[in-house]
């Protein structure tokens, strides 16, 4: 089997239980709504779910704007809400003053987004949210579920997860908890960018290297560092991302604060 | 950026699961293997140490693996870690599985898609309870190569008496449930005895080390070549098109194809394979798939059917055996109700007996009333709808918002329903009758009905029933007896004792008894009619003045009894699918009325009968 064909079976395969995630989230969960950072990740599940639903995305993208994202972000939001016919759901996130004194800075700032999201959630009802987080990212995803329950105040409950196998989900919502639900909890980073390659799907320039430096990975301006790369298209990343060992959330400031930061963010409902 | 011009290396990716008791050494066992094939990012193992240092801990590779907070703080792993490396040949994600019973779900969770597994036995404590569950669950769970790491042998001398004898108990052990492993490794995690190279401190071992066993694992292969099957996830309406979405399971489809909806057993024709965004559609999808057809006829079908071809559909059925590992807090208990899962189908269910527990840590069979949390039973279920099931495919039981079980099916012994719920003709018309029921009673002296005796072979019904007609006949009775063996010498003379068979046996015997009925007879049947579908599809087709009678001899008293000696050829095993020794019988829940030949004469019983009939049929004084 040449290369060629061994990435295609593998991205369809990876591709295939993805479509089957969003589509038993579409028929079991009443309100939902899809998580939409404008990242990689991001695009690529609001891309799966036009797969899914054969051109449609038949529930509200929903993006939490911290204020903070980069310009290049908005404009690829605005255009493309557009074009795919999205319904567009904005919310936005309290001032850092009333965040939890105790989280190191820019952990702090994270938890905005969460803030923002969980009042975006009571307001709309939601009983589930779609996103694109990655088993391969950082530790605590490693151990999520695909239906991943939250406890009243959006808690991440990690210590009594429910059982999940042979893709049957907890899919069941109580009164005034909801689902997070991760259809690429089992792709890679890698496989994200030879899928964006294969499907050519539109992403935002900052990805790619500009004066010898790119983001690897996309947060607020003020907490996001771009890392040392030449790679200025999508084969380009691929072949830089065989080689790497640099870790794909090593420009996010609030994962290295503190050992236990990124937990910490979680635990509180942050994705 | 078109797919052609990418040039990047894919290779395959094996899923491996590290599981076994708590403290026998897997996460060390882990930590050196990731060390020993490179897989450690430069100076983890050096902030791993400061760490504990800062903390005033004893290093532990274990800690090398474990991300989260509480874990660290425990000791024990409590939910599953992904941990990647790599050899020459392809891409591993090892699954660290929590080995501490408490955590039992999340190692299930954690292992459930997994190519392959590896049980960790420290050599000095020898197999443990965990050891046994976690192979029985793993295998059960779908995982079907196990290789077993003997860990921690410098604790013990490298002795290879230790290994032998762990060795021998062990696969004794997985023998029980029809396991067999892969290989049996002597390691040591702390110094890399056998874990990627040849350990000089174990000469006498001369098979491979942990990396060259996990080698040899083969990835998963599709499923290609089995029977087609799709669960239908859901039913969209876009854009003028009406699509059946859903997981292709197993086999191919192609456009084109006529399929069939189980249990609707509606047919249809397959007009494309939707492929979005590409304007072509596509001609074929195989397993693994998911996709969305459109029909060339408009039917209705639902989320939770069936789709095959229709020379080769699942399995219809309400009851079936299946064996099932049980997460719930509670005992399961024959009587409770539930929901159940197979694929995208869901309906309430029944546990409608246990019959054999696997007790994993005394390894003999306990009492078969319950099965307790995290063991594994063999049980018979019943839903509240038809399902279309095949044998092996895999069910989860719900309990409130939690999948509480998940087991393998087994439809062995119960009849496929499908034949006996298909009506095949069509274009007809039910002709309305001239001489109404009330008429023919008037005429008769009595209304007509069906005694419907069901009970074991011995049980004593033809005897009954002979002495009932022939003492109705005498007081006045329109009376016919319909008996078992009887019907097999004519109309039923093309049919077998397949569990299929059985039941068309008696949807016939129904249909006539029910046509006599209507006529004004009391008809009096006298067939073993061992399935409680079957009998209530009877009582629907006589409508009215149907009775239940059980006759309730027990398998014993009946089995002494033997008229016809066929329960000796059944022992003997000359007879197979014999009801109450190799096929099963499933007592009425509501009989109108039953007779206990076990402690009643026969003349006792039958004038019970009689008595019965007459109160309930009562003649006319003309």
């Amino acid at each position: 089997m040449d290369e060629n064909s061994a990435t295609r079976i593998r991205l369809k395969a990876l591709e295939s239980r993805s479509v089957f995630i969003l589509r038993e989230a579409f028929n079991q969960i009443d309100k939902i709504a899809m998580l939409w950072s404008l990242g990689k990740d991001s695009n690529v599940i609001v891309w799966l779910a036009r797969k899914a639903f054969f051109g449609h995305i038949p529930f509200p993208l929903v993006h939490v704007d911290t204020g903070k994202k980069f310009r290049e972000m908005y404009d690829f939001r605005d255009r493309y809400t557009a074009e795919w016919g999205a319904n567009l759901i904005t919310g936005d996130c309290p001032p850092v003053e009333e965040m939890d004194k105790d989280l190191p800075p820019a952990a702090r700032s994270a938890a905005r987004k969460t803030a923002g999201l969980n009042s975006l959630i009571e307001a709309h009802g939601f009983q589930g949210v779609i996103a694109g987080i990655r088993r391969d990212e950082e530790g605590t995803r490693a151990k999520e579920r695909v239906f991943s329950p939250r406890g009243q105040g959006n808690t991440w409950d990690v210590r009594n997860q429910p059982p999940e196998f042979w893709d049957q989900f907890r899919t069941m919502v109580p009164e005034g908890t909801h689902i997070r639900v991760h259809p690429l909890l089992h792709w890679s980073e890698i496989d994200i960018w030879r899928y964006i390659g294969q499907e050519n799907i539109p992403m935002v320039d900052l990805y790619f290297a500009k004066d010898g430096k790119r983001y690897r990975s996309l947060g607020d301006q003020d907490i996001t560092n771009p890392v040392e790369s030449s790679a200025a298209t999508v084969d380009e990343i691929i072949a830089e991302l065989e080689e790497t060992d640099v870790a794909e959330r090593s420009g996010r400031a609030m994962d290295h604060e503190r050992e236990d930061a990124f937990e910490a963010l979680r635990a509180r409902g942050y994705m | 950026m078109s797919a052609t011009t990418i040039q990047t290396k894919t290779r395959p990716i094996m899923r491996v699961a590290m599981v076994g008791h708590v403290d026998h050494g897997k996460s060390t066992l882990v930590g050196r293997l990731l060390k020993d094939m490179n897989a450690l990012p430069a100076g983890k193992v050096e902030a791993v140490a400061a760490m504990c240092e800062r903390r005033g801990m004893k290093f532990e590779w274990a800690f090398v693996t474990d991300a989260l907070q509480a874990e660290r703080d425990q000791g024990i792993t409590i939910d599953s870690s992904h941990i990647n490396f790599s050899s020459n040949t392809r891409d591993y994600i090892l699954i660290d599985a929590p080995g501490h019973r408490e955590f039992i779900k999340n190692m299930i969770s954690g292992s459930s898609d997994c190519d392959g597994a590896v049980v960790v036995i420290d050599a000095k404590e020898g197999v443990r309870e965990q050891s046994r569950r976690h192979a029985l669950l793993l295998h059960l769970l779908g995982v079907r190569q196990i290789a077993v790491a003997v860990t921690k042998m410098d604790s013990v001398s490298y002795d290879e008496k230790v290994y032998q004898a762990i060795k021998s108990e062990f696969s004794l052990n997985l023998q029980n449930f029809d396991i067999e492993a892969t290989r049996i490794i002597p390691t040591a995690g702390l110094n890399g005895d056998n874990v990627v190279t040849t350990s000089e401190n174990m000469a006498w071992y001369d098979g491979p080390t942990l990396i060259e066993a996990l080698e040899e694992f083969r990835e998963a292969s599709d499923a290609k070549d089995l029977p087609f099957r799709i669960p239908v996830q859901d039913i969209y309406r876009f854009d003028d098109r009406r699509i059946v979405a859903g997981r292709v399971d197993s086999g191919e489809i192609l456009s084109g194809d006529t399929i069939i909806f189980s249990p609707s057993n509606r047919r249809a024709i397959v007009n494309s394979i939707e492929n979005w965004p590409n304007e072509n559609k596509l001609a074929t999808a195989v397993s693994g798939d998911s996709i969305g057809i459109t029909l060339k006829e408009q039917i209705f079908v639902e989320r939770g059917e069936v789709i095959s071809h229709a020379d080769n559909p699942p399995v219809e059925t309400n009851v079936f055996r299946a064996r099932v590992f049980w997460l719930g807090s509670r005992p399961l208990s024959a009587g409770e109700s539930y929901r159940i899962r197979c694929s995208t189908a869901e309906c309430g269910v029944e546990v409608e007996s246990i019959e054999a527990v696997i007790d994993v840590a005394e390894m003999d069979s306990i009492n078969n009333e319950q099965v307790p949390s995290d063991c594994v039973g063999d049980i018979v279920l019943r839903t509240d709808r038809m399902l279309a099931l095949d044998s092996g495919c895999r069910i989860v039981i719900a309990d409130g918002y939690n999948v509480v079980a998940g087991g393998l099916v087994d439809t062995e012994g119960y009849p496929d329903q499908r034949q006996v719920r298909t009506q095949k003709a069509t274009n007809i018309t039910a002709v309305e009758h001239g001489v109404s029921r009330k008429i023919r009673a008037e005429r008769n002296g009595h209304a007509g009905g069906v005694i419907w005796m069901t009970g074991l072979s011995g049980s004593g019904k033809s005897t009954l029933s002979v002495e009932l007609e022939r003492q109705l006949f005498a007081r006045g009775y329109q009376v016919v007896v319909l008996d078992g063996d009887n019907l097999r010498y004519g109309l039923n003379a093309n049919l077998g004792f397949s569990p299929e068979d059985r039941s068309e046996n008696i949807r016939r015997a129904g249909e006539v008894a029910a046509l006599f009925a209507e006529s004004g007879f009391i008809v009096v049947t006298a067939f073993i009619s061992p399935y409680r579908e079957d009998r209530a599809r009877a009582r629907n087709a006589a409508t009215e003045n149907f009775h239940e009678v059980f006759i309730s001899a027990g398998l014993e008293v009946c089995e002494e009894r033997d008229p016809k000696g066929l329960y000796v050829k059944a022992r003997a095993g000359e007879i197979s699918d014999f009801t109450g020794v190799s096929a099963p019988y499933e007592p009425p829940e509501t009989s109108e009325f039953e007779v206990d030949t076990g402690a009643l004469s026969v003349d006792a019983s039958v004038d019970a009968l009689v008595n019965y009939v007459s109160v309930r049929f009562p003649l006319n004084s003309n």
